[in-house]
Order: structure tokens, then C-alpha cells, then sequence
């Protein structure tokens, strides 16, 4: 997978989709995003009608479903405005599986349209913007986890520049920090002991540098780690990259 | 609780056997990893470029096939076309009863485990001796093979002693050599009886109609010095256009599969003996099997039928390495077994392997490290794709269903009502719920307070960020 190429950036107007799990689950990371891009300059609309991208329906094969939904979003971010999303597996969704699930359909071009419009937070703020620094300071030991939707694209690159930006944030290595935690989406229910044991083994790998936080782009697989560390009675501390960087400048100028 | 096959089938799985094939895979992995990094400046670009040469020749087959055919008999070989793998069967047996031998060797061949060969031959009175070491202890065992590449990855050298113990071929000795010089010692009175060798084709030109074999034990040239017929079992895509394909896809394919620069043995096999070659088999036939290639290479997931059998996909994959191969039921197993296994069957028999490309979390190792660049991921969303319409229940189990997400997830006042009332989350206990997802996810993990309709209350207190 690669990041697409994406249409020029007008203005400082953007379009925020929160993704379904910050809306249920991670309000502060849906917040933070919303400062962060304000903090960048931006002009940030929040769309009330925005659910979900559709990325269940595509891995669960259901394309007729997942089409209805994708549908929808296009709806809800029109265009020429780009749509910042606070998770890289979202992003990716609509800009890499969305084109391959309508394939052949009428609507292909408003998808097609969606999706050279569609950016990651970092990889907007990097790529889009020329945000590479950002300021303030946050004294910890961290680890960041790449989810692996992000795999090939821009967001890897753009994540870890902003991190090694941010004065006392120091980013530690991990063992196999490339295997996949085994979330998976629906993989987590349909193949469960197999989703744990992979999960398991990413929160001894994370454990094993003892990290005061793991950030990431995706709160998905970090719901899914800290639901096994949990378990465990091994809680970790979790951010989603924006919490990272408003905690960081609380307001400096960029 | 619902859950998937594969997932049973990793949960009982000795731990043993998932050290061996973790410790196996990572070892090869880390080989062409370095290999690679070392040999080129660009590997990634290779792969690409790969990937197209492969997928030209697919693309094109309707020329390169019967080009393939045209060269091959200019040579002197005899080439023949099975539609099935019964028929490829028919084909094999009646060359062998021809040449009235009782013993046959055959080297390493994925396309003759799709004819489940060897115990085939056997039924019908011929000895078929696997010569490649690790097939050679599958046979003893009556085992199947777990890796395409390394088929006993699944055992320890300790396993393959006791076998090799068992079948009186010596007492127990654990030493690699030992068991090796046993094997060797066994299979070179087979290899002079032999009239008959069977191998696959790793490649074949269309423009010279030159067969390409690559092992690393010599049993594929050892079989062709003993034998007067040599039979070559190959799927239809296995057809390149030119020679000058060779080098790039036997650099990646090496590689890929071992982590080696190059294998001990590259053999190109041009035809049967010539009038002045001392040795080698007089009759060469090329046996092209379809299997429902022909259908797939014109379908939506024709890029399949571009894999070069390297392995590299289950080497790197996690669900592979938890689960094994044997999980996969079938010939191929790992991401590339996902969406090959299910499409070689007939359409009939579609749903029975369904489920495997339900086994991936769509994580994309695979895609990066396939040496002829297959989208994987995306062909094996696709296999989710005809298995949900064609409705199978292998792919459905513990798969949830989407009708009532997507009702949801189309009607915003809906899914704001549901994101307010997913607060009783908090309160039920989840594992106790009628809902197998919700006791797959609890059995394990913790599930976060649930925050739903917070943010959205924070943003609309926000006038000059708020819209409709």
C-alpha cells in the first residue's frame, strides 16, 4: 500500500473525521485533534453527520454494506475541502480499500474524489502543511506503534518526526515493533485466541523497554493492547499522537 | 462462542511445533532481509519490477502458452494439457505404466501436491520416493507438508530421528548428518532403479521452452541421471516470455525462500537427451495443468497466479506462525494458500476453504515482502468478498454480521442515539452477554469506559466549529 497522491491543499479549511472509536471510546483524542489542527492554523469543521468509514464492512466482506457506508461519508465531506482523519487505518480505508470496493460502480469518481482528499492527522500536518516540528516539551519514554494500516505510507515517517520534535520525548526501539498486535478488526472476535496471542505478545515486546507511554496514530490497536494488558493487571498508558502534541505545546504557536 | 477453524485448530496446537515454525520463519525472514539489503541498492523496486514481468507473461498466456508448447516440442519434448488434476493423474500413471517401471523418483513439486502424487502412484502399485529431504521424512511419516518450501518445518530433528528409526532406517541418531547420509544412503539404490523422474517447473520459457528446476539437494539432477523418462508437472502460469526473465525472478525467488544468493542447483532442462549426450532421459513430456487457472488468470484476482512459490508471505505472517500450516487443510497454506487454496477448487467446492482468507488480519506483511509484489491484502478482502455473497458457513462463523452497523453507520441520528445509549456498556458485564463477539472480545480483554456523545458535546459547545 502507498499513500496516494493527493490534491493540493487550498486554504486552511479542513473537514475532521473523528473515527468511530474516538467517538465512542477516546473523546480526548478526538478533542486533541481538533487543537491540534487549530493550534497548525486550521480552519477545522467538525461534520455532526459523520459515523464511521466503512472499514468493518470492507473486512468483513460485506462490499454491498461497506459501499452504503463509504457512500455516506462522501456524503458528509464534500468536497474541495480535505478530510483530516485522527487514525491511520480510517485514512487508509477510504483512500486505498474505498477505490477497490467501488471499482466498476457509477459513483467510482465521488470515491475517487474522497479519497485524493483523504489525509492521516500527521501526514496532513506534515506533507500537506510542511509541519515537520512541533513545539513545547513532554518528559517521557515512549514508544510508538505503528498500526499496521499505516504500512507504506506517509504517516510512519511523519509520526516519529513530530515525536523526536518535541523537546524530553525520548522514542524507544522495541523488539519486532513490525508484527501486527493481531486487532484486526473483526479478527479480534472471529479468531480470538489467535488475536490475543498476538496482542499478548506485543504488550511483553512494548513492556519490555518499559515506556511511560505508547502512542499512536490508530487508537484501534491500542484499544485492543491495552484490553489484553488490562487483563493482565499490566494497564499501560496510552496516547493517541494528537494528545501526545497538544499536551506537549498547550497552546504555543506552531 | 462462535470462532473460526483456524483459530481452533491454533489453540490446540503443541507448543512445540509453534517454536519450531516460529524460530523457522524468522531465521529465513531475517536471511533475505539481509541478503537482499546487501545485494541490492533498491530491493523494494525489484519486487515491483517482478511483479510486472510475471504478470505480462499471465496477461499474455494466451500467446506464451502455445509459444511455450510450439518450443518445447521443437525440442523434442512431448506436452500434454490436463484440465483437472484427475486428469493430470491419468496423464502421469499412463506414462508411467508405459515405461513399465515400479519405482518413480520425484523431486519437490507444489503442483503435485495438488495431485496428491505420490500416495496416487502408490495406490496403483507404484513406488513414487519424494527425494527432497523434508517431503522424503513427509512420506515416511505419512504426513502433509506444512510450508511449501521447508514442508517439516512443523518437526524438530529429533522428531525426524524417531521417524527415521521407526522406518528401520538406523537406530536413533539425532545428528542433521547422520540422518542426512541415512537418507542418502536409502534413496541412491531408488535413484538407479528408477526409469521414471517426475519434477515441477519453477519456470518455463516460452521463447526457448526451457525448464527451469531449482533445489538445493541435487535430487532433481540426480533423478534425471537415472531415469529414461522424465515427466515435468506444471501449472499453466509457470510460463515466462523470454530467458531473459530467468535471472531477475531466480535472484528474487532464491532469496525470498531461503535467504540464499543463489540455490546449490539452477537447472535448465532444454529437452531429452540429444543423439550426442551421453545420458539423461530419453523421453521428456511437459504435463500443463489447469486446475481453474485458466479461469482465475482473467479474473479480478488473476495477480495470484503471479507467486513463485517462495514462501516468504507464511514466513512473515502471524496468523501462519501462530497457526501452521496443517491449519490451512489444503496444499497452500499462509496468505498466498487464503486465495489460492479456495480459487484452485472447483466452484462447487469454493466454500470449504472459504473461511481461510478469513484467517489474515489484513495486516499487509505479506504484500511487502512478495518478491512479485501480489496485493495480498487485497486479494484476500476479495475472498471475503465471494465468500459473504455466495453465503458459505466455514466464512461465516464468528463473523458478525454488518446489516445493523451499516443501518447505523447511514443514519446519523441513529448512530448518535447509539453512541449516547452504548454507555450501559459500562455497566453490563460483556462476557455474560448472547452476543458471541462481545464474549470473544471479553474472554481476554478489557474493554475501555465507554465516552460516547462526550466529544460531541465538547465540539457544539464550540459555535465557530460547529456545522450542521
Amino acid at each position: 500500500m502507498q499513500t496516494p497522491e493527493r490534491d493540493p491543499i487550498q486554504g486552511r479549511k479542513v473537514q475532521l473525521m473523528i473515527s468511530c472509536l474516538c467517538d465512542a471510546f477516546f473523546d480526548d483524542a478526538a478533542r486533541a485533534t481538533v487543537e491540534v489542527l487549530r493550534q497548525a492554523g486550521c480552519q477545522v469543521t467538525v461534520p455532526s453527520g459523520q459515523t464511521c468509514c466503512g472499514q468493518a464492512a470492507y473486512t468483513a466482506g460485506d462490499w454491498e454494506a461497506c459501499r452504503q457506508v463509504m457512500r455516506h461519508t462522501a456524503k458528509v465531506f464534500p468536497g474541495p475541502v480535505p478530510v483530516v482523519v485522527a487514525s491511520g487505518s480510517c485514512a487508509a480505508a477510504l483512500f486505498h480499500e474505498a477505490p477497490i470496493a467501488f471499482a466498476g460502480e457509477p459513483d467510482l469518481p465521488v470515491i475517487q474524489d474522497l479519497s485524493r482528499r483523504t489525509w492521516e492527522l500527521t501526514d496532513f500536518l506534515t506533507n500537506a502543511l510542511g509541519v515537520d516540528r512541533w513545539p513545547g516539551s513532554v518528559a517521557a519514554r515512549a514508544v510508538i506503534h505503528h498500526g499496521c494500516h499505516t504500512r507504506g505510507t506517509a504517516t510512519r515517517d511523519a509520526v516519529r518526526a513530530l515525536c523526536e520534535s518535541i523537546d524530553g520525548l525520548e522514542i524507544l526501539d522495541f523488539p519486532d515493533a513490525d508484527q501486527c498486535c493481531g486487532f484486526g478488526g473483526i479478527f479480534s472476535v472471529s479468531h480470538p485466541y489467535m488475536s490475543t496471542e498476538m496482542g499478548r505478545k506485543k504488550v511483553a515486546d512494548v513492556l519490555s523497554v518499559e515506556p511511560d507511554i505508547v502512542i499512536s496514530a490508530d487508537m484501534s490497536c491500542l484499544m485492543h493492547q491495552q484490553g489484553i494488558a488490562g487483563r493482565l493487571g499490566n494497564e499501560y498508558r496510552i496516547q493517541h499522537i494528537a494528545q501526545v502534541m497538544r499536551d506537549a505545546s498547550m497552546g504555543r504557536a506552531v | 462462542m462462535k470462532r473460526q477453524a483456524l483459530d481452533v485448530f491454533a489453540s490446540g496446537l503443541a507448543p512445540e511445533v509453534r517454536d519450531a515454525i516460529m524460530a523457522g520463519t524468522t531465521r529465513v525472514l531475517e536471511k533475505r532481509q539481509t541478503t537482499l539489503a546487501e545485494d541490492y541498492a533498491d530491493p523494494d523496486s525489484l519486487r515491483l519490477l517482478a511483479g510486472q514481468v510475471r504478470q505480462h507473461a499471465l496477461d499474455h498466456l494466451d500467446r506464451y502458452l502455445p509459444l511455450a508448447e510450439s518450443r518445447l516440442r521443437d525440442n523434442g519434448v512431448q506436452v500434454h494439457f490436463a484440465r483437472s488434476t484427475g486428469r493430470a493423474l491419468d496423464i502421469i500413471t499412463g506414462l508411467v505404466h508405459a515405461s513399465g517401471t515400479r519405482v518413480v523418483t520425484k523431486s519437490k513439486s507444489m503442483a503435485s501436491e495438488e495431485l496428491d502424487l505420490a500416495r496416487r502412484l502408490a495406490d496403483v502399485g507404484v513406488e513414487a520416493l519424494e527425494t527432497d529431504l523434508g517431503e522424503f521424512v513427509i512420506q515416511l511419516d505419512d504426513d502433509h507438508p506444512s510450508h511449501i518450501v521447508a514442508p517439516i518445518i512443523h518437526k524438530t530433528r529429533r522428531d525426524v530421528a524417531a521417524s527415521f528409526a521407526r522406518h528401520g532406517l538406523g537406530d536413533y541418531d539425532d545428528d542433521p548428518e547422520v540422518i542426512t547420509r541415512r537418507a542418502r544412503r536409502y534413496m541412491r539404490k531408488k535413484f538407479l532403479e528408477a526409469k521414471v523422474t517426475i519434477t515441477g517447473a519453477n519456470f518455463i520459457s516460452a521463447e526457448s521452452g526451457r525448464v527451469a528446476i531449482v533445489t538445493n539437494e541435487g535430487n532433481a539432477r540426480f533423478g534425471l541421471a537415472g531415469a529414461d523418462v522424465h515427466i515435468v508437472l506444471a501449472g499453466i502460469e509457470k510460463v515466462v516470455a523470454r530467458d531473459r526473465d530467468l535471472p531477475l525472478l531466480l535472484s528474487l525467488l532464491v532469496r525470498s525462500a531461503t535467504g540464499q544468493r543463489i540455490s546449490s542447483y539452477v537447472e535448465f532442462v532444454s529437452g531429452p537427451r540429444s543423439a550426442k549426450q551421453p545420458s539423461g532421459p530419453r523421453e521428456m513430456h511437459v504435463v500443463f495443468l489447469d486446475s481453474n487457472r485458466s479461469k482465475i488468470v482473467g479474473g479480478e484476482m488473476r495477480q495470484i497466479l503471479r507467486c513463485i512459490r517462495c514462501g516468504a508471505c507464511m514466513n512473515t505472517c502471524p496468523v501462519y506462525r501462530q497457526s501452521s500450516g496443517h491449519a490451512y487443510r489444503g496444499v497452500y497454506p499462509g496468505p498466498v494458500g487464503s486465495v489460492l487454496g479456495p480459487l484452485l477448487k472447483d466452484d462447487e467446492n469454493f466454500a470449504e476453504l472459504s473461511d481461510l482468507a478469513r484467517a489474515s488480519t489484513l495486516c499487509g506483511a505479506c504484500g511487502d515482502v512478495c518478491p512479485v509484489n501480489i496485493p495480498l491484502p487485497d486479494l484476500i478482502a476479495r475472498v471475503r468478498v465471494r465468500s459473504h455473497r455466495e453465503g458459505t458457513v466455514h466464512g461465516k462463523q464468528g463473523v458478525p454480521p454488518m446489516w445493523s452497523y451499516s443501518l447505523l453507520a447511514r443514519h446519523p441520528m441513529l448512530w448518535r442515539l447509539a453512541m449516547r445509549l452504548g454507555q450501559v456498556l459500562n455497566w453490563l458485564p460483556l462476557q455474560h452477554l448472547p452476543l458471541s463477539a462481545a464474549r470473544a472480545w471479553s474472554g481476554s480483554r478489557t474493554l475501555p469506559r465507554w465516552r460516547g456523545g462526550r466529544f460531541r458535546r465538547w465540539i457544539r459547545s464550540r459555535p465557530r466549529d460547529q456545522d450542521g
